[in-house]
């Protein structure tokens, strides 16, 4: 036996595949089996038709026998009308138009608010850095569903903010930000923060403080030396933290339904009434693919280009 | 021990003239960092085109002084004249005044010609005047061809240089550089060395330079200030730091030397005859500063400056005379390090050129030997 597994060990070594092989193949075969095998199962749904069955789609692969001419054949179908109907209804494109500027506006509130934190966090006294990052992080230990419905309480009419601006004497009554586009903002900033700051911060903490002391002594005042020598070279912070940000909030679901109006309209929650309300499920598996493909595409092209600039700086 | 001087001699002692202003004038600067005193009152006065050195170990407090001299930290207490000019709260990018940084602080988002040109960018110069004072100091340093290139793209000699370029594309009248040759091998640091000291002269700059390797700062620097636990030392010429030193500190910190303990016996003129266990004979020194008989003193002889022989030499009084054995021999080439054991327990250290090869050599391992050396050899230290 011992040899055997000697044998073994030795030979998987000699064609390199043992020790380091076996540590790669485990997060890929991971990643295969929770994430391209749904993936496909998705993408094979998208084709399929809607039908009133359990699963509510029709199967792609069909191996049918005629019985009287003796013969079987393999049929395969792929109903690429669930694709047409996206490009060809206003309410899909409408949806992701809106999940798009809804993101890139949640993303900019969160870089606007982001960065300043980032920054004072990382000029801040060493031994005070740890303790604010985990105010940062924090508000994880807390469900994101408790934290998004103590929003409604604080957002409602009659809630905290109403009650604060008329005690103010601002307003003359209750004021109702929820259920409005400015609620799903402020929740889904509220909720992205950390991910723009984590970044932001491992990007500025990392900066060699020399570099604005040596810009300073060239003669430039500190406002330009920020946007010369910080700013740049916090880029690769604000693009990872803008993608933390902007993938997820493209999808979001959740803080619309909860925050949002009724026309709030977003393509998170398209997706869920294709798939719940209307059991459509080949629909559904469409708008989730060409949300994936809307997404991964600019993405890709995007750290491509960014991947080529580095090794040309390098 | 110390390389060669390579400055040549001239006769600017700006220092030793009394009408001469210093371009660089401290004034009882103390800094502490909460209990920690970093500057002790430190008064210092550096005159124009003057290569200047602040040496010193770590936490000597050379490079706080440097820093304040930049404004990246303000004193304490006291005050920084720059060209007549109180510093007190000049920010950094006001003063006349650009630093090398010890890790060179080059912009890494930024090539060579854009680093060059960032100093020059800030006062708004001319886009045309740029590029061609850019191209000056890059041709200066030899970097011409290396213009579009990244930090990182370059070695470690050609940062220093960019960051030299970059520090000096301002012309300003004072450079500051800390430890501009910390991160260079030796052989590249001793060519740096020269090439910094024809950039000062050629330039007339006033540098103030920070660094540790007494060495260096012996080889390029007009004076030396030494410093320990943030106060100055000394301060004086190379040799007059080497030959000349005022207490035991300086002494034992620049190059290598034998101290011997002993009580003053008499003292005649500028003559001072000391007594010493140590060295198991009466020491003669001429030119020292008179002592009271009987107070205690240190006498410090440089190991170049004892003569080795194994004849007994049986001239003169008995004075700066002794013998011993030679304990350990270590050849470096061009001379040879002697630790001579005195039969007092002491060891004494002598350095000898190697006339003759090695082969040859008359003296070796156990070998009884008088070690001697003249009046003027010995400097006597009171503190």
């Amino acid at each position: 036996m011992r040899t055997v597994v000697s044998v073994l060990v030795s030979g998987l070594s000699r064609i390199g595949l043992w020790g380091r092989g076996v540590v790669v193949a485990v997060p890929y075969l991971w990643l295969m089996l929770f994430f391209l095998v749904p993936f496909l199962i998705v993408f094979g749904i998208s084709f399929s038709e809607s039908i009133i069955a359990q699963p509510p789609y029709s199967s792609l692969v069909e191996w049918l026998t005629d019985e009287d001419a003796g013969t079987s054949k393999l049929q395969i179908l792929l109903n690429i009308s669930n694709y047409f109907r996206l490009g060809g209804d206003d309410l899909y494109i409408l949806a992701y138009l809106n999940s798009l500027k809804i993101a890139a506006v949640t993303t900019l509130l969160c870089l606007a608010i982001g960065y300043p934190m980032a920054y004072a966090i990382a000029k801040a006294d060493p031994a005070r850095r740890g303790p604010l990052m985990m105010l940062v992080i924090l508000p994880f230990w807390t469900s994101f569903l408790i934290r998004i419905y103590a929003w409604i309480g604080i957002l409602k009419g009659n809630g905290v903010i109403s009650n604060l601006l008329e005690w103010a004497g601002i307003t003359s009554g209750p004021v109702e930000i929820l259920y409005s586009d400015w609620a799903v903002y402020i929740g889904m900033t509220y909720c992205y923060l950390p991910f723009m700051v984590l970044p932001l911060y491992s990007t500025l903490e990392k900066m060699d403080p020399s570099l604005l002391e040596a810009a300073a002594d060239l003669g430039s005042r500190p406002f330009r030396s920020f946007l010369q020598i910080t700013l740049p070279l916090s880029l690769p912070g604000i693009v990872a933290g803008s993608l933390l940000v902007f993938i997820p909030a493209v999808g979001e679901f959740v803080t619309p339904e909860l925050l949002g109006g009724p026309d709030t309209l977003m393509i998170g929650r398209v997706l869920w009434n294709e798939f719940f309300a209307n059991r459509d499920w080949p629909v559904a598996s469409a708008v989730a693919i060409a949300l994936l493909l809307v997404l991964v595409v600019p993405i890709m092209i995007f750290q491509h280009v960014q991947g080529k600039q580095a090794e040309a700086g390098r | 021990m110390a390389g060669q001087p390579i400055r040549k001699p001239t006769r600017l002692e700006p220092w030793q003239d009394a009408g001469q202003t210093p371009y660089v004038r401290i004034e009882k600067v103390t800094k502490t960092f909460g209990d920690f005193v970093a500057v002790d009152e430190v008064s210092l006065s550096i005159y124009r085109n003057e290569f200047f050195a602040l040496l010193g170990g770590s936490g000597s407090g050379k490079t706080t002084l440097l820093r304040m001299l930049a404004g990246f930290e303000q004193p304490t207490e006291g005050k920084i004249f720059i060209d007549g000019v109180d510093m007190a709260g000049i920010p950094p990018y006001e003063r006349p005044v650009n630093m090398m940084f010890q890790s060179y602080a080059l912009f890494p988002h930024m090539t060579v010609e854009q680093n060059v040109a960032f100093g020059l960018k800030q006062d708004g110069v001319a886009k045309a005047e740029i590029r061609d004072r850019v191209a000056e100091m890059l041709g200066m340093v030899q970097l011409s061809a290396f213009g579009k290139r990244r930090p990182h793209q370059l070695s470690g000699g050609q940062r220093q240089r960019v960051a030299l370029a970059r520090s000096l594309v301002k012309r300003p009248k004072l450079l500051l550089l800390d430890e501009p040759l910390g991160a260079l091998d030796k052989k590249l640091r001793e060519r740096t060395q020269f090439e910094l000291v024809n950039i000062q002269e050629k330039l007339g700059v006033t540098f103030i330079v920070v660094t540790h390797d007494q060495e260096e700062a012996m080889t390029m620097s007009s004076r030396i200030a030494v410093m320990n636990h943030g106060v100055i030392a000394q301060v004086g010429t190379p040799t007059e730091i080497y030959e000349y030193p005022h207490t035991r500190f300086v002494a034992e910190f620049i190059g290598s030397i034998n101290m011997f303990d002993g009580r003053v016996v008499s003292t005649e003129g500028d003559q001072v005859i000391v007594a010493s266990e140590d060295a198991g004979c009466e020491l003669l020194i001429a030119h020292a500063t008179p002592a009271p008989a009987g107070s205690p003193v240190s006498v410090a002889i440089r190991p170049e400056k004892i003569a080795l022989s194994k004849d007994p030499v049986a001239d003169g009084d008995g004075r700066n005379r002794t013998t011993g054995i030679v304990r350990e021999i270590a050849y470096l080439g061009d001379v040879s390090i002697y630790l001579v054991q005195l039969p007092t327990g002491k060891t004494v250290r002598v350095t000898a050129p190697n006339v003759t090869r090695r082969t040859e050599m008359p003296i070796t391992w156990e070998d009884e030997v008088t070690l001697t050396w003249r009046p003027f050899a010995g400097v006597v230290l009171t503190q």
